[in-house]
């Protein structure tokens, strides 16, 4: 039932690190999180993780195993070999504060310049009618936990420094998408979307539909429909090779 | 490092502690009556535990049936709290909560909508009528992301305004507090420190607004999240307020036990709506063995007549599974002290041999997805294992209802860290809409509050020191005690002693543990820095933990009769002469509890006559009785 596991963590703070390695018991039906607060208890108090919930829900949790962008609480151990040394890094896209905890705040001034919901004048709470039908499109993008993985894997921007002020990654993008869907809203956010958040960076590579947790289909849905949106008064090539190329979702 | 002269200070007119919906809800409303407002918080902006809810926000506003309106949810309100409520702030949840839900709808949530465009509503346990606005089984992450969004959309006027996002409203996120200051009897600021560095800030302000959420945290099973660790009560205690119905927490019968790593969350009463069967380890459909005297002739006494009764329910009666909460919760505790709970504490919940597997992909989806991705358990073929979680408590900071002034000037609490909306025990969906009706409460109270003070009250500065000293005393024992390990004992404490079945000589061991790691908490120690250090945090957050689980074991112990969520092995029953009676605890020296006995005003005379004669006999004492015939006359 129990076993030891090698791990291997990145360590560090302000600006220098390493990666360290542990052996720690792992029982059975265990998530990558609980082995990281088992070093904790046992081997490295102040070994640091941000985390939350603890079931998939808030998106804090959000580190790279092995490379790949994951919620630590949704990575069971059961999904490596017992052999396998666990390599856990943090978020390589923001900077990193301590260990596993990075600087996230590109993603907070991200939200902060797109323009909020803005209705119609004149509609008073409780006058607003929507067919679900109409408000579902947008429902998809607001599962969104803002674990920040698609603004992490995103190419764009993954190693990409220079390109962090003109482009506001999938999320925010998506979210534009959210709001030039929900149907009482007004705002004129085609030009904005492609002058101001870089749209037209996104080569629809679909990393960002492949690590999102909630399995939001963010280009598919939300960032082709949006190019699209936007290629009405702007020719854009990739919407047309994106046409070709990628079967469009329902 | 810094001293206490150079620490980082800022001047605010309200600071709001927690960004949970209450607390969020209580800033905007600052903020919008024209107050400079923090938001101090934990986590990441946007994470807060509210977003676990799932089922809804419970407002009367009638839109699936029109015949609902606030006095009926008024009523099903006290009912569900065993008439211990608030009976004021019960009528103004019920009253408000409609403008509350369509306010947000405004700023841009995106409800689920009835077929006539208006948001839909949902059934819940106590609702007398569809109720709840719902998304999905994800209404508390709506509710977030839009209050979160709201904050953003006032920042953004303030931008164009005033030329800075952060003229008006700032969220400091991952900053815990772990004191408020007073300038004689009055809040003149708090102190904390910012968790990604360790380093010190003090907020200078007139008012401050707690809504930190609950203290599930002093609990080894629990639905809560890491924050939940009573700060807001400690805080409140602390700064002299007092805490009242601290013995009132509810235990959810069904929560996730196996694996480790999903101990404590929910598991939705529909599973058992649905057929799902308990069994303990012998294979034993143990729920028929704990059918109370009362509910005798209401449930089937054999397995054949409740398997009958899912197909029909006219002639049969339904199995006993689907007894109250605490009655199934009380059941499957004493089955594991028996012995014959499942290899991790708990019994086995089992729906795979009542329902086809692809019928229960449909009912339950989001419950075959839980178990699959984190337990890696088939509920289509094998059953769960399940027992009593710590999920909400219903007692916290006494407050005024229309204000939420707590007694202390300049201190106001909402949402779950307050006391009183809820009496014994809290309806689902009554949650979501008290953070909106409260939060919005207590930020215009902290306002009105601010407006009418002839000075501001100034920072002590050796009240600053003492925090700060205290603040560092776990980093100077690097060599102490493994915070880790005592904030463990106490879990296991609480959960064994005064968990969901109490009795005397148990509390009393608590109470005894709890007075000895009070003293560990003295020792504890944190190796390395201050920057992002877990340990640390822990070491600190204990303080909080322990004096909020000596309110709740001697709250529980003084209260000698069972009702909501409080059940006493020794004292069955509810005593109706208990009604009334409100524990109070307060600290004087700030390390040990004192709990008094505290009358509640009686209900307002056109409040109480919402209700029949037949009910309330069943709750009000012979004389309470006597003075409602007079005034229904």
């Amino acid at each position: 039932m129990s076993y030891k596991a090698k791990f291997r963590i990145w360590r560090g703070e302000s600006g220098e690190g390493k990666l360290e390695d542990f052996t720690v018991e792992v029982n059975e039906g265990e998530v990558v999180l609980d082995i990281i607060h088992r070093l904790q208890a046992t081997q490295a108090p102040d070994l640091a993780v941000r985390w939350n919930c603890k079931a998939g829900k808030c998106g804090s949790c959000s580190v790279e195993i092995n490379g790949k962008p994951r919620l630590s609480c949704m990575t069971r151990m059961s999904t490596f070999a017992e052999d396998e040394t666990i390599t856990v890094t943090p978020m390589r896209t923001f900077p990193v504060i301590k260990d596993l905890v990075t600087d996230v705040s590109y993603n907070y001034q991200k939200a902060r310049e797109v323009p909020s919901f803005t209705p119609p004048e004149g509609v008073r709470p409780g006058e607003y009618r929507m067919q679900q039908v109409d408000v579902e499109r947008s429902q998809e993008f607001r599962k969104c936990i803002e674990c920040f993985m698609c603004n992490n894997v995103c190419h764009v921007v993954r190693d990409h420094e220079e390109n962090k002020p003109a482009f506001s990654g999938p999320r925010f993008l998506m979210r534009i998408a959210e709001l030039d869907m929900h149907p009482y809203d007004v705002a004129d956010r085609k030009e904005s979307a492609q002058e101001d958040h870089g749209l037209g960076y996104c080569n629809i590579t679909k990393c960002c539909t492949e690590v999102c947790p909630e399995h939001i289909k963010i280009t598919d849905n939300a960032l082709i429909p949006m190019k699209e949106r936007v290629a009405d008064r702007k020719y854009d090539p990739l919407v047309w090779l994106g046409s070709k190329i990628f079967k469009r979702a329902k | 490092m810094d001293n206490s002269i150079n620490i980082e200070r800022h001047e605010y007119d309200v600071v709001v502690i927690g960004a949970g919906g209450a607390g969020l809800r209580a800033a905007i409303e600052a903020r919008q009556q024209g107050k400079r407002t923090a938001i101090v918080c934990k986590s990441l902006f946007g994470k807060a535990h509210t977003v676990m809810a799932e089922g809804g926000a419970a407002a009367a506003m009638g839109n699936v049936n029109s015949d609902d309106n606030w006095m009926v949810h008024f009523r099903d309100t006290m009912r569900g709290g065993k008439f211990l409520n608030n009976w004021r702030m019960a009528e103004l949840h019920a009253k408000e909560a409609p403008d509350r839900v369509w306010e947000l709808e405004a700023w841009g949530a995106l409800f689920d909508r009835t077929k006539d465009g208006k948001i839909s509503q949902r059934n819940f346990g106590g609702h007398e009528y569809p109720r709840l606005a719902h998304v999905g089984d994800r209404t508390g992450l709506e509710m977030i992301r839009t209050l979160q969004q709201r904050v953003v959309a006032l920042q953004q006027e303030d931008h164009e305004q005033h030329g800075d996002y952060e003229a008006y409203i700032k969220v400091f996120q991952e900053c815990t507090v772990t004191r408020l200051l007073k300038d004689g009897d009055r809040i003149s600021g708090a102190f904390g420190y910012w968790r990604e560095t360790g380093s010190f800030v003090l907020f200078d302000a007139p008012a401050v607004v707690l809504a930190t959420g609950g203290i599930g945290k002093s609990y080894v099973v629990t639905s809560n999240s890491w924050e939940y660790t009573g700060d807001g009560h400690a805080l409140a205690l602390l700064a002299g307020a007092n805490l009242i119905n601290m013995e009132f927490i509810q235990f959810h019968p069904t929560g996730m036990v196996w694996p480790p790593s999903v101990r404590g969350i929910l598991v939705t009463e529909s599973v058992r709506g649905d057929g799902g069967v308990l069994r303990n380890s012998e294979g034993e459909r143990f729920m028929f063995k704990y059918i109370p005297e009362v509910f005798k002739d209401k449930y089937a006494t054999t397995e054949e007549e409740g398997d009958r009764w899912y197909t029909d329910q006219a002639n049969n009666r339904r199995p006993p599974e689907l007894l109250p909460r605490d009655e199934v919760a009380r059941a499957i505790n004493a089955e594991v002290k028996a012995g014959r709970g499942s290899p991790q504490g708990g019994v086995y919940l089992d729906v795979s041999t009542r329902l086809p597997a692809e019928e229960i992909k449909r009912r339950l989806p989001s419950m075959h997805h839980q178990f699959k991705e984190l337990a890696d358990v088939d509920i289509t073929a094998e059953p769960m294992q399940v027992g009593p979680t710590c999920h909400y408590i219903m007692g916290g900071v006494e407050v005024d209802a229309d204000t939420g002034g707590a007694s202390v000037p300049g201190l106001f609490a909402a949402g779950e860290v307050s006391g009183g909306m809820h009496g014994s025990n809290r309806l689902g969906g009554n949650s979501l809409s008290d953070l909106l009706v409260f939060g919005r409460r207590a930020g215009a109270g902290a306002a009105a509050y601010v407006d009418a003070l002839p000075a501001r009250p100034k920072v002590a500065q050796e009240q600053v020191d003492a925090a700060r000293t205290e603040a560092l005393a776990p980093l100077e024992r690097s060599s102490g005690e493994n915070p880790y390990e005592v904030h463990h004992e106490l879990q296991r404490t609480m959960n064994e002693l005064a968990g969901i079945i109490r009795k005397a000589e148990e509390l009393t061991e608590a109470l005894e543990v709890v007075e000895k790691l009070k003293e560990r908490v003295q020792l504890v120690g944190a190796g390395g820095s201050r920057i992002y250090n877990p340990g640390w945090h822990l070491a600190l957050d204990l303080r909080n933990m322990v004096l909020v689980s000596e309110c709740v074991a001697k709250a529980a112990l003084m209260r000698e009769e069972s009702r909501g969520g409080h059940t006493r092995d020794d004292h069955p029953g509810m005593r109706p002469e208990w009604r009334r009676k409100l524990l109070v605890c307060s600290t004087e020296d700030g390390g040990s509890i004192t709990v008094e006995e505290q009358e509640q005003p009686a209900m307002r005379d056109d409040l109480i006559t919402l209700f029949d004669r037949d009910e309330l006999s069943k709750y009000l004492t012979d004389d309470e009785m006597d003075e409602f015939d007079r005034i229904a006359k």
